[in-house]
């Protein structure tokens, strides 16, 4: 959002890729240097590089939100954690007689409930005015407790299937690349029910919608067992194609052989080659995105977005249907930050409901954003990159610095308070960056031509 | 007998507690419209604004419990609040001065003041886990109970208990004390009566000679105020954890907007209507139903959501609002 127009862009076409260079330096400094700030291996460096990279791309996905749109998603680890869910249900294989002893249940109970939903909807577009409030909560009332009536032992009934390892429905058993696109088919079904209901109102209130609905889907995600077996996390989510274990590659001569001639040992070798090929599979996600991303920015629906941002009332008056134009882009980010979910947990090789927290994942990567420059797509590459590696850091930074600051303090409970205290010290050094750049500098690093 | 019983039950699990819980809620979103009726941006830091209040206000009571200061039956943290209050105050004024009075001088789109609010949270949240830390605190001292359970069973010989926490009753005294002391400062003095003037028509209010960075001072003052007292009389009611006063934006904020946003009394029915239908529904009701259908035996707890779910109520409220009167239960502005 550009209401306050600061000076042009110092730098030109040079620009971005000056500032990639110096992304790039950062993380060859953090592989090859040894000393305070950086911690000189390799290992280090790719692992911070692959989360940054989907960092990234949910930066990509809330960019096409507000940089195109000017919406303002606060609800990103919600549909996040939706895609998240999907190399669960698509790779984990069955629990056996899970699916007889509940599963049809617990789809029947699903259906009855949108059958209710679809039913209150209908209600109240046909009935007459007097009659259609009580109707309609008559039916939502019988329906509810119709849904609770099957759900609720159909969901005992798979939980008790041996509990301590599974009690939970299980996947399909698929490859779990399939996963990624399902992650964001997910999410952006639960963006159009939001869309549907908190777009064309004030621009707040999609902020507001947003932050629940965040919220709501980690609770399910925590609470549901039969799911995903909520708070006990499901464990050995297979990982993705052509990323291999680390113990296989041990047992490997032919990479044992290729290891010894570049001088590793087995262990380090291993770990780093796996390390790269998700940075590999990362990047070439990332590159399709990006390309994709940049077509429809430069095409003539890109233009039509940027119109409708810059000023509702005149797009609307040439005839554009606001609206459906943000329900369909909120749609579109909402699946990218799916797709980045399910790639995130693909990654992990577990889903940890109880990991999912707003500051990390969502506040975070608007900081990304702002910073990257807002309504630039290599922007919030960047800014995902950079604010992602500097987040790690000042996590080590942060009770470096504090120990030698407090190092010529007597020993007490001042000293130890602010020790213990450092790391959330991160938390007020991301906050006055995001303020110092919308204050500073609107639009961000890399800005919007 | 069993109907008294009934009553009882509900009383004691529902009214009274979601009482509490509403008139916590109630005073947060009278902060939220506050600032929304006069500053015109939807305020995110005002959860952590809360929680950095009562930390401020715990480790006042702290320093006060040490040099043996007591409030008798009351807890000390209602004699450490004036205290919490100015400090709060203090770092509000000089959040306005050194992030938001620029954006107001640019006139910036609301939805980009609601952005930096996001880096102000930010600040706060790490501020408050900086100050005090991340863990659970429970700082509530002096009296425990205005009835204690033995005591009424005893005195009405009925199978349900009844206990009212002191902490209950001192929250909904303060709150009903603080929205007294604030309408009346609104409807009667001439700084209130400039602040809803300004609220109505800024335009207007600025040709007739109001002052507008007074009454923005006065604003953040009031709604610093407001969150300290609620994040406090929340933290005493139950227990003062950084995170969960994150958490509380949402219901806050749904109660506002039920309200209506920008509409003081909306938002006090809000927070009400918020908090009675959060506690009922994620209530197990099989008690009750047993002691009003004579031999009935339900198989399950009756509970129609599991209390994880809390926040889906207020969600849901929201969204039926927002699709049936996206002003409100009371007329709010819908800029």
């Amino acid at each position: 959002m550009s209401t306050h127009q600061p000076k042009a862009a110092k730098g030109g076409k040079w620009r971005a890729p000056a500032m990639f260079g110096a992304l790039a330096v950062l993380f060859i400094l953090e592989g090859t240097v040894s000393n305070t700030f950086f911690s000189g291996h390799w290992d280090n460096a790719l692992g911070i590089l692959r989360v940054g990279l989907i960092s990234a791309i949910l930066a990509l996905g809330v960019n096409i939100q507000w940089g195109y749109a000017g919406l303002f998603n606060t609800g990103v680890v919600g549909f996040l954690a939706l895609g998240g869910l999907a190399p669960v249900l698509v790779s984990m294989p069955a629990t056996p007689g899970a699916f007889a002893a509940g599963g049809w249940g617990i789809l029947i109970a699903l259906c009855v409930a949108m059958a209710t939903l679809v039913a209150a909807v209908f209600l109240w577009g046909r009935l007459p005015v007097r009659l259609r409030g009580w109707a309609v909560a008559a039916t939502l009332v019988l329906g509810f407790f119709a849904y609770r009536a099957v759900f609720d032992p159909a969901v005992e009934a798979v939980q008790a299937i041996n509990p301590s390892a599974q009690g939970y429905l299980g996947g399909i058993g698929l490859p779990v690349l399939l996963s990624w696109p399902i992650g964001a088919a997910l999410a952006a079904a639960a963006a159009w029910v939001v869309g549907k209901t908190a777009l064309g109102l004030r621009s707040d209130y999609l902020a507001i919608a947003t932050l629940g609905i965040g919220e709501i889907i980690v609770a399910v995600l925590r609470n549901e067992e039969w799911l995903d077996r909520g708070v006990l996390n499901v464990n050995g989510i297979p990982r993705p194609w052509p990323v291999p274990y680390e113990t296989n590659l041990q047992q490997d001569p032919g990479f044992l052989a290729r290891a010894a001639s570049f001088g590793l040992d087995p262990m380090t070798g291993s770990t780093l080659l796996v390390k790269l090929l998700y940075c590999l599979l990362f990047i070439a996600v990332l590159g399709l995105l990006i390309w994709a991303a940049q077509l429809a920015l430069n095409s003539p629906w890109g233009r039509m977005m940027r119109a409708i941002r810059d000023n509702e009332v005149a797009a609307a008056a040439m005839g554009k249907n606001v609206t459906g134009r943000h329900l369909q882009i909120f749609i579109i980010g909402s699946a990218v930050l799916g797709l980045a979910g399910a790639m995130l947990i693909s990654l992990d090789g577990q889903m940890t409901p109880s990991g999912y927290n707003p500051l990390r994942y969502t506040f975070l990567i608007w900081v990304m954003v702002i910073v990257g420059g807002s309504g630039n797509n290599w922007g919030s590459v960047l800014g995902g990159l950079l604010i992602w590696f500097v987040w790690i850091k000042a996590g080590e930074w942060g009770p470096t610095l504090m120990g030698m600051l407090a190092d010529h303090l007597a020993d007490g409970t001042l000293k130890s308070h602010l020790v213990d205290s450092a790391p959330h010290m991160r938390l007020v050094i991301m906050g006055v960056i995001l303020l110092a750049v919308l204050r500073f500098s609107p639009r961000g690093l890399l800005p919007e031509r | 007998m069993d109907i008294l019983n009934a009553f009882v039950a509900i009383l004691n699990y529902i009214i009274v507690p979601a009482t509490a819980y509403g008139a916590q809620l109630a005073l947060g979103a009278l902060g939220v419209t506050l600032i929304y009726g006069i500053l015109r941006f939807s305020n995110f830091a005002h959860g952590d604004t809360m929680a950095f209040g009562t930390g401020l206000t715990i480790l006042v009571t702290w320093a006060m419990q040490s040099a043996g200061l007591s409030f008798g039956p009351l807890p000390t943290a209602l004699l450490a609040l004036p205290i919490g209050i100015a400090l709060t105050a203090a770092l509000v004024l000089a959040t306005d001065k050194v992030v938001y009075s620029y954006y107001r001088k640019v006139r910036a789109a609301p939805i980009y003041i609601t952005m930096v609010s996001v880096g102000v949270m930010f600040v706060m949240n790490g501020l408050t886990r900086v100050l005090i830390g991340v863990d659970e605190i429970k700082f509530a001292d002096g009296a425990r109970f205005l009835i204690s359970a033995p005591d009424f069973k005893a005195m009405t010989g009925l199978t349900e208990p009844l206990a009212i926490r002191a902490t209950t009753a001192i929250t909904v005294i303060t709150a009903a004390l603080v929205v007294w002391a604030l309408f009346w400062f609104l409807a009667r003095t001439r700084t209130g009566k400039s602040m809803r003037a300004y609220a109505d028509n800024e335009d207007l209010a600025l040709l007739s000679g109001i002052d507008p960075n007074r009454v923005v001072a006065v604003t953040w003052v009031i709604a610093a105020a407001l969150a300290t007292i609620a994040g406090t009389l929340y933290g005493l009611d139950k227990s003062f954890k950084a995170f969960n006063y994150f958490q509380l934006l949402l219901p806050i904020f749904a109660a506002a907007i039920v309200g209506g946003l920008g509409n003081p009394l909306g938002a006090i029915a809000g927070g009400f209507v918020i908090a009675f239908s959060e506690v009922s529904v994620t209530y197990a009701w099989k008690k009750v139903a047993m002691y009003l259908i004579p031999g009935y035996e339900p198989e399950g707890l009756l509970q129609l959501l599991s209390t994880e779910y809390k926040f889906a109520v207020s969600f849901a409220i929201l969204i039926i609002v927002l699709l049936f009167k996206p002003t409100g239960l009371f007329k709010g502005k819908s800029v």
